[in-house]
Formats: C-alpha cells, sequence, structure tokens
C-alpha cells in the first residue's frame, strides 16, 4: 500500500508536482502515464527517495519517507536507463547490490536464467549492449523478492522475446502478490500487464481509473483509443 | 712566484719549531701534585708529564723556554670556572700537548682562555682536548706556532658571553691544522694576521661564524669544512687570500652564508663546494677575486653580488640546482661570468663543443623582485613566478643586461 | 551502518583500478620520476625537481578528473542511491573512490622509481613528507571537484569551473598576491601576506614543502614573524590544520548538497 499525500515538487520555476494525492493498492500493476514533463518520473524518484518533494509526505507500507534508507530494502527499481560502474563484471555488479542488501539467502533468479544471462557474468558492463544492460537492471529489480517494485519503461531497448520474457515476469509476480508500478510509452503493454491507470497532467492526477473501467466508458476496444478518447473529451 | 717564497718560508718556520723540540734535553719531570710546581722546578728543554688524574689549577703560568708540557692518558686540568686563564704561555718555544683542559669560567671584562700564548714563538699547541672554556686557545702576538689536531668545545650558552675556538691576534705565521671546533662564538678567529696557514679543520655548529678573518694579508685557508655555524664563514678587509678545498655546508639563516666577502682584494676561491646555503658567496666591496672551479648546488642564493664589486672573475664553476645563481641589486655589473655550467640552462649545442650556443643570463627576475619586496620570497615555486620568469627571459627589460655568460658549459667541469 | 561505504569501497576500487585513467596517472609518475633519476641522478635532486610537479599536476588532475568522476557517477549514484543506501553513506563511498585510487597511485607511482633505484629506504622520510603532501593536495582537490560537481548539473560548466578554480590557485592568486605586496611595500606586510598565503591550499602545500626541503632559500628573509612561524614546528602544525579545514569545508559543503539534494 503506498500513500501520496499532497505532494509538491518544483525545480526552479518549473512546478512538476502540484499537491498530487494519489493511493496505490497493493498486489495490482498500476500504471503512471502522462505526456513528457508531466511529472511521472519525479513521482517515482519521490517514491523512492531520490527527490525530495517540497511539501506532503509518502508512505509505503506504513512507513513515512523521511530519509531514512531502509525501506528501500522492500523496493526494486529498474530505471529507465541504468548506468554502473564501467569496469565491474555483471557478476560484480549483482553481488555490489546484494552486499548492500546485506547478502540475503533467498533470491529470485528467474529472470537471470530467463534472459540466459549467464554467457554475460563475466563481462564488463561497458561492453554490454543496450538490450543486455536492460536485462541486467530488469533482473535487479526482482532479484530479492522485494514486495514492491517500480518499473520505469521497462521493455524499452528489450528485444521481443526478451520483452515477453519481462511480460510473464510481471504477470507472474503480480499473482504472487506484488505491487507493480510502471510507466511506459506502449500502450499494448499497459493494456496487457495493468490493473488500473494513473493519468498525470500538469503535476495532478488527471484521472485515475482500472483499465476495464477505462475500457468500458470510452467504449473503445484499445487502451490508446481509449484514453485518446478520454482525453479529447477533456478537451 | 710570491706565493711559493711565502710558502719555502713557512715550511722554514716549521721545520724550525720542529727542530727546537728534538733538540730539547730529554730531562722528565713526572707532576706530583701541582702543575704549576713542576714547570717552576723546569728548565729549559725539560719533558713535563702529566700523569692521569683532574688537576684543579688555573693561571698556571709558563716562562721557561722548550718545555713540552704533556699530558697522559686521562689528564685533565680543570679551572673550575674560577674566572682565569688556565695555562698561558709567555716563553718561546713551548709545546702543550695530550691534556684535556676545561672550565675557565666567563668574565665581561678579560678573555679567559684556557691556553693563552703571549708574544711567544714556536709554540706547539697540538692533540688536546677543550670544553667548556670561553676561548679555548689564545694566540696573541704569537708567530711561527702550530695548533693542531685539538678537539675543541666551547662553553657559553650565548654569544655574548662565548669566545672564540681557536683566537689569533696580531700573529704571523701561524699553521692551524686538523681541529674539530664547534659551540664557540667563532669557531677560528683571526685578526691582523700574515702568512697565516689554516688547513683541514671542521668548524661546525658554531655560534656566529666557522672562520673570522679579519685585517689579514697573504694567508690561506683551505680544505676546511664549514658546517651548520651561524653566519657561515666571514672574511673581511683582507688582501691575498687563497680559499680553496672547502666545504661550506648548511649555513641558514637570515645572516648565513658561505663566505661574506666583505672589501676583499685581489684574492682567489678555488675548488671549493658550497652545498645547501643560503646564500653561498655574498660580496660587497670586494674587487679583483678570481672565483673557479667552485661547486655550487642547492643554495638559495648561490652568489650574492653586490654592484660595488668588481673586476672579479667567475669562470669553471658549477651552479647546481640553486633557487638563485646570480643575485645582484643593480642593473649595471662590472664582473665577468665565463664558461660555467649553469644546471637551469636551457640552450642547445649544435655544434658539439661542449659550449651552449645561446648564452646565459643567470639573474632570474624573480631574484629582483625578491631583492625589492624580500617577502615575495614566500612565492618560490609558484607557477605564476615561473610565467614571470619565462617572460624576462624572452624579453628581458629588469635583469642586468651585461651579466650574461657567453659560453655557457653543456656538462659541469668538476668531477 | 558505515559498513555499506565499505562495501560500496571495495567495488569501486575495483572499477577504477581498471579504468584507463588510472594506468595513465600511474604511468606518468613512474616514467616522469624515472626519467628525472636518469638525467638528474641523486634522490635528494629528484625529490626537489617532483616538488614542482606534485605542485603543478596534483591539483590540475585531481580537480579535473574528480569533477568529471562525479558527473559520470550520476546514474551509478542514482541507481545505489535506489537501494537501502543513506546518501551520507554513498557521499562517502563517492569520495573515497575517487580520492583513495588517486592518492595510492601518485604514492606508488613516485616510490616505486625510488625502490628499482635503490635510495628508498635512505630517503623514506623525505620522500615521505613528500608523498603525504601531495595526498593532501589530491584529497583538497578531489573536495573541489566535489563542490563544483554538486553546484552546477552542467557538465560543461562544472569542467570550466573547474579549470578556472585551478587557474585561480595556482597562478591568479600568487599574481594577487605579488600586486598586493608592491602596493603596499611600505607597510609591515608579513602578517597579511601569510594570512592570504593561508587562504590558498595550493601556496599552503607549497610552503609547507619549501619549509621541508629548502628551508635555506625561505630563511633568506629576515622578516621576524616569518622567520618564527614557518621555522617551527608551531608553523608546520598551523598549516596542517589550515589544510585539514580544506579538506573538511568543501567536504562538509559537498556532502550536505549531497544529502539534500534531488537526483
Amino acid at each position: 500500500m503506498i500513500q501520496i499525500e499532497h505532494i509538491s515538487k518544483s525545480f526552479g520555476k518549473l512546478d512538476v508536482l502540484r499537491g498530487l494525492d494519489l493511493s496505490i493498492s497493493p498486489h495490482e500493476v498500476t500504471a503512471v502515464l502522462g505526456p513528457n514533463g508531466a511529472g511521472k518520473t519525479t513521482l517515482i524518484k519521490s517514491m523512492l527517495g531520490l527527490v525530495k518533494p517540497d511539501s506532503g509526505h509518502i508512505t509505503i507500507n506504513g512507513k513515512r519517507i523521511n530519509g531514512d534508507a531502509s525501506y528501500r530494502s522492500g523496493i526494486g527499481y529498474m530505471p529507465q536507463n541504468a548506468r554502473y560502474p564501467d569496469n565491474l563484471t555483471v557478476q560484480e555488479i549483482i553481488d555490489m547490490v546484494r552486499d548492500v542488501r546485506g547478502n540475503p539467502e533467498d533470491t529470485d533468479e528467474e529472470l537471470f536464467h530467463a534472459f540466459n544471462l549467464k554467457t554475460e557474468l563475466g563481462k564488463k558492463f561497458k561492453t554490454l549492449s543496450g538490450g543486455n544492460r536492460q536485462k541486467v537492471s530488469a533482473v535487479l529489480a526482482f532479484l530479492f523478492r522485494p514486495p514492491v517494485v517500480f518499473l520505469d519503461e521497462p521493455s524499452a531497448g528489450l528485444d521481443p522475446v526478451s520483452s515477453s520474457c519481462l511480460k510473464d515476469k510481471i504477470a507472474r509476480e503480480k499473482s504472487n502478490g506484488k505491487t507493480i508500478i510502471l510507466t511506459s510509452h506502449i500502450m499494448s503493454e499497459i493494456q496487457e500487464l495493468a490493473d488500473k491507470v494513473v493519468y498525470i497532467l500538469d503535476g495532478l492526477i488527471h484521472f485515475e481509473m482500472t483499465v476495464t473501467e477505462l475500457l468500458e466508458t470510452t467504449g473503445e476496444r484499445t487502451l490508446e483509443r481509449a484514453i485518446a478518447r478520454k482525453m479529447k473529451g477533456a478537451a | 712566484m710570491k706565493n711559493l717564497k711565502k710558502r719555502i718560508l713557512l715550511l722554514l718556520s716549521l721545520l724550525l719549531v720542529l727542530s727546537v723540540s728534538l733538540l730539547a734535553s730529554d730531562r722528565e719531570i713526572r707532576v706530583e701534585s701541582s702543575i704549576q710546581l713542576a714547570i717552576d722546578q723546569s728548565e729549559p728543554g725539560d719533558v713535563i708529564i702529566i700523569p692521569a688524574g683532574v688537576y684543579e689549577e688555573s693561571g698556571i703560568t709558563i716562562e721557561t723556554a722548550r718545555i713540552i708540557l704533556r699530558g697522559e692518558d686521562g689528564a685533565v686540568i680543570d679551572g673550575m670556572k674560577g674566572g682565569a686563564h688556565i695555562i698561558v704561555i709567555k716563553a718561546d718555544s713551548v709545546q702543550v700537548e695530550g691534556l684535556t683542559i676545561r672550565n675557565t669560567g666567563l668574565s665581561h671584562v678579560r678573555d679567559l682562555s684556557a691556553v693563552r700564548v703571549e708574544s711567544a714563538s714556536g709554540v706547539i699547541i697540538r692533540d688536546n682536548v677543550f670544553e667548556d672554556s670561553m676561548f679555548s686557545v689564545y694566540l696573541s702576538r704569537a708567530k711561527d706556532s702550530l695548533v693542531e689536531r685539538n678537539r675543541i668545545s666551547g662553553g657559553g650558552d650565548r654569544e655574548s658571553n662565548s669566545g672564540n675556538g681557536i683566537h689569533l691576534f696580531d700573529t704571523e705565521r701561524i699553521t692551524v691544522r686538523e681541529n674539530q671546533i664547534h659551540h664557540h662564538r667563532d669557531g677560528i678567529y683571526l685578526e691582523f694576521a700574515k702568512e697565516v696557514r689554516i688547513t683541514d679543520n671542521i668548524a661546525t655548529d658554531n655560534r656566529r661564524y666557522g672562520l673570522h678573518y679579519m685585517f689579514s694579508r697573504d694567508s690561506e685557508y683551505s680544505r676546511n669544512e664549514f658546517r651548520r655555524n651561524n653566519a657561515g664563514v666571514a672574511v673581511m678587509y683582507s688582501q691575498e687570500v687563497d680559499m680553496s678545498g672547502n666545504i661550506f655546508a648548511d649555513n641558514v639563516g637570515p645572516a648565513s652564508y658561505g663566505i661574506l666577502l666583505k672589501d676583499i682584494d685581489n684574492s682567489l676561491i678555488s675548488n671549493n663546494r658550497f652545498l645547501n646555503n643560503t646564500i653561498g658567496i655574498y660580496s660587497e666591496g670586494s674587487n679583483g677575486v678570481q672565483i673557479e672551479k667552485n661547486l655550487f648546488e642547492r643554495n638559495g642564493w648561490a652568489v650574492k653580488i653586490w654592484a660595488n664589486s668588481t673586476r672579479n672573475v667567475f669562470t669553471d664553476n658549477a651552479f647546481i640546482d640553486n633557487t638563485f645563481d646570480v643575485a645582484t641589486n643593480s642593473r649595471q655589473h662590472y664582473n665577468t661570468f665565463e664558461r660555467n655550467y649553469w644546471s637551469r640552462y636551457d640552450g642547445y649545442d649544435l655544434e658539439g663543443d661542449g659550449i651552449g650556443d645561446v648564452p646565459h643570463r643567470p639573474v632570474r627576475l624573480y631574484s629582483i623582485i625578491v631583492e625589492r619586496n624580500p617577502i615575495s620570497l614566500i612565492l618560490h615555486r609558484s607557477l605564476f613566478i615561473d610565467v614571470l620568469d619565462l617572460a624576462e627571459r624572452v624579453m628581458p627589460a629588469l635583469t642586468p643586461e651585461t651579466l650574461v655568460d657567453e659560453y655557457p658549459l653543456m656538462k659541469s667541469p668538476l668531477p | 551502518m558505515k559498513t555499506n561505504t565499505l562495501k560500496l569501497i571495495k567495488y569501486q576500487l575495483r572499477d577504477v583500478m581498471r579504468s584507463r585513467w588510472v594506468i595513465f596517472y600511474l604511468a606518468f609518475f613512474i616514467l616522469v620520476t624515472d626519467a628525472l633519476f636518469r638525467f638528474g641522478g641523486s634522490g635528494d635532486r629528484v625529490i626537489l625537481s617532483l616538488m614542482n610537479v606534485v605542485l603543478l599536476v596534483i591539483p590540475l588532475v585531481s580537480i579535473m578528473l574528480g569533477t568529471m568522476y562525479v558527473y559520470n557517477s550520476r546514474e551509478y549514484t542514482e541507481l545505489m542511491l535506489s537501494q537501502p543506501v543513506k546518501r551520507g553513506e554513498m557521499f562517502s563511498a563517492l569520495f573515497a573512490g575517487l580520492m583513495l585510487p588517486l592518492s595510492v597511485t601518485v604514492a606508488a607511482g613516485i616510490a616505486l622509481p625510488f625502490i628499482w633505484n635503490g635510495v628508498l629506504i635512505s630517503h623514506l622520510a623525505a620522500l615521505g613528507y613528500l608523498i603525504g603532501t601531495a595526498i593532501i593536495l589530491t584529497t583538497i582537490f578531489s573536495a573541489l571537484a566535489f563542490m563544483i560537481a554538486l553546484l552546477t548539473e552542467d557538465k560543461i560548466k562544472g569542467l570550466g569551473l573547474a579549470v578556472v578554480m585551478w587557474l585561480f590557485f595556482a597562478v591568479i592568486y600568487d599574481g594577487l598576491i605579488l600586486v598586493v605586496i608592491y602596493m603596499f611595500s611600505d607597510y609591515p606586510l608579513q602578517q597579511p601576506v601569510l594570512v592570504m598565503s593561508m587562504l590558498n591550499p595550493l601556496d599552503l602545500a607549497r610552503i609547507a614543502l619549501l619549509i621541508e626541503f629548502e628551508a635555506s632559500t625561505l630563511m633568506g628573509f629576515t622578516g621576524a614573524l616569518f622567520q618564527r612561524f614557518l621555522g617551527s614546528t608551531g608553523g608546520l602544525l598551523t598549516i596542517a590544520g589550515v589544510l585539514m579545514l580544506w579538506i573538511s569545508l568543501p567536504l562538509a559543503w559537498g556532502a550536505r548538497r549531497f544529502v539534500s539534494k534531488d537526483f
């Protein structure tokens, strides 16, 4: 359960979030959508503690974020572009993250095997292709079985096979009771994965609906069309 | 030629001293309790043996010629800081050897001395140990005498009340050699000396000068070592001084010099080594001095030469890693620098004759800045100063135009 | 708590020790020091020449590499901060990950040629002093690099600022001191000039080296305050103290900024 109460954030003159309220239900996949610059990434970074809101509170699983780092052991994060130290091997990067998480015994290596990353373990990060970097990043997001997972444009740069592996994983983890928050530009992907859509515009929640609701109220068959209709109607 | 004559004369006088001592009768007197008593009973040519033990005596006066005062191992004469001379020699050809002589005490009116020679000649003072005296060896109006192989350390804690290690006043034809002198005011002091040879001595940690040389002529000091003396060595108001083969090292302080030359004429400074001194040679009002084959290494200023010094010639010297190789106070100058090696020289030698094709200007702009505003020394080794120096080298505007080594050597001429 | 810092440092060191710039930097010091041995000879002369190299190269390289390093570590920093790692821990790890390899590289690059020229033991104290000063300079200019990189997000602006800051401390500042010395030459200047030098870490390090290796030159100035200050242990301790301030103040500012900043 993630509770976001009235958070605002501005960077200089630019007000990115303006008193946004949102509550994200557990055991669901929530998609955060919106045009570029609407505040999606800022919202996710606020939940990760990377961005410090000017006002408002965020509570994750009953704990309010206040600079303490420990709550993040319950979160997995796959950023848009992951860049680890160039000269570390994939193995070392995994070890490093494992180390700072206190070397948990019980890890989830499903994705690692699905992506067939074993051959990449000894390679330095800087020699990896963009797709492989994304795979490493995805593996790390699920590896420690966090109850909450943030995925920022997860399938960007992935080949179709890997992309569908990842989508399968997301669906499986949802049914395992994980809370998953993702952003994506690919509406079909969201339609396939998400239970709920949160649409952000100008730093506020424009609407918040289940995918089914959205399709029903607009009478469209695809999410893309449904959102387009919804936005047109608003305008 | 003249120099040779002098040396022969000196040698002859030494031989005279030695032969006199050989001719001495072999009567031996062993001191029982009082050294003075033994001396009073002696006749010319006697040897007075002083057995081991501490003799608390001072004011011992020797008026018998040709006697030898010889200490056996462990013989100590202790003046008990009584405020008197310990031994006074007033007769010719007296020898004092093998003794430890100590504790004259201090005085503000008298120059208290461990051994004092007054108007005598042919005196030999050798192989003694001097400790904690105001003056250790004091020769006044002595001639043809020898001071050698003594180990001398001074007493007073401050310059004001400490005297000199070996003090020569108005003397002729004296040889001072192979002595070690430390913690006195001046290690060796000469005033009104003629034909004096000072060789192979080591003077260290003296509170003023290692060697203080004034109003003297026709003398030589060579192969000596002067280290960590508060002010280094001063040679003043003298002519025809031969200074060769000495080491001047670690004389560090605002008024510390390897050699301070003041009003010196027609002298020679050759084959010396100046190492890590604040100033290697400081020359004020000195004329006609030949400075050759010396090594100047890691000094603050290798040579500081005032404009009132003229006709001095620097040649075949090596200037290595000094902060300032040459500093002066004027754009005018009348000295010659030729065929020296400068580690700072960055010219080339296309002809391969060992002489750089481009003249070298040894005066840095920075040295002129420091001369005007000494506090700018704090900028030493700043990149800014390097840039300034470079600019001045490209377009000289402030450094002496004529102070140039036209034939800088590509390699050090010294072994 | 701090163990996270140590864990991260372990991996960062592995990363940095494999990077090209460390190898270049190490090779540079080895080549220069060894060349000085070949052309100059004695260990004393080499140390004296190294003084200039240390004063010139270390601040420049530390501040430029440092600024670049912070910018290049941005994404990595973000990633680690999304893990259960505190910002303070991350900051310490990042700083150590720059300062330690730079310091070790300088120390090894200077010391190794002394070892194979067989003069390490005879010059141990002097070499230790030189390397110590080199490490302090490395630390200060790394700290300044962190300050700059945390001041502006713009990489080009940051690198420009780093060059300007180096130029200021290495050249311009000393020019200003000289102007002051000339303009106020009729006034007692020892204290103001000493204080001015204290405000420039590069001047301080330079003076600390001069005290040790070129006292013979430095003592050529007769000023009493100067003599007392530069000739005494107290003076050296003061310099060491101010140098520590030069490390801790930029770092404290940087750490505060790092803790409160958005990524």
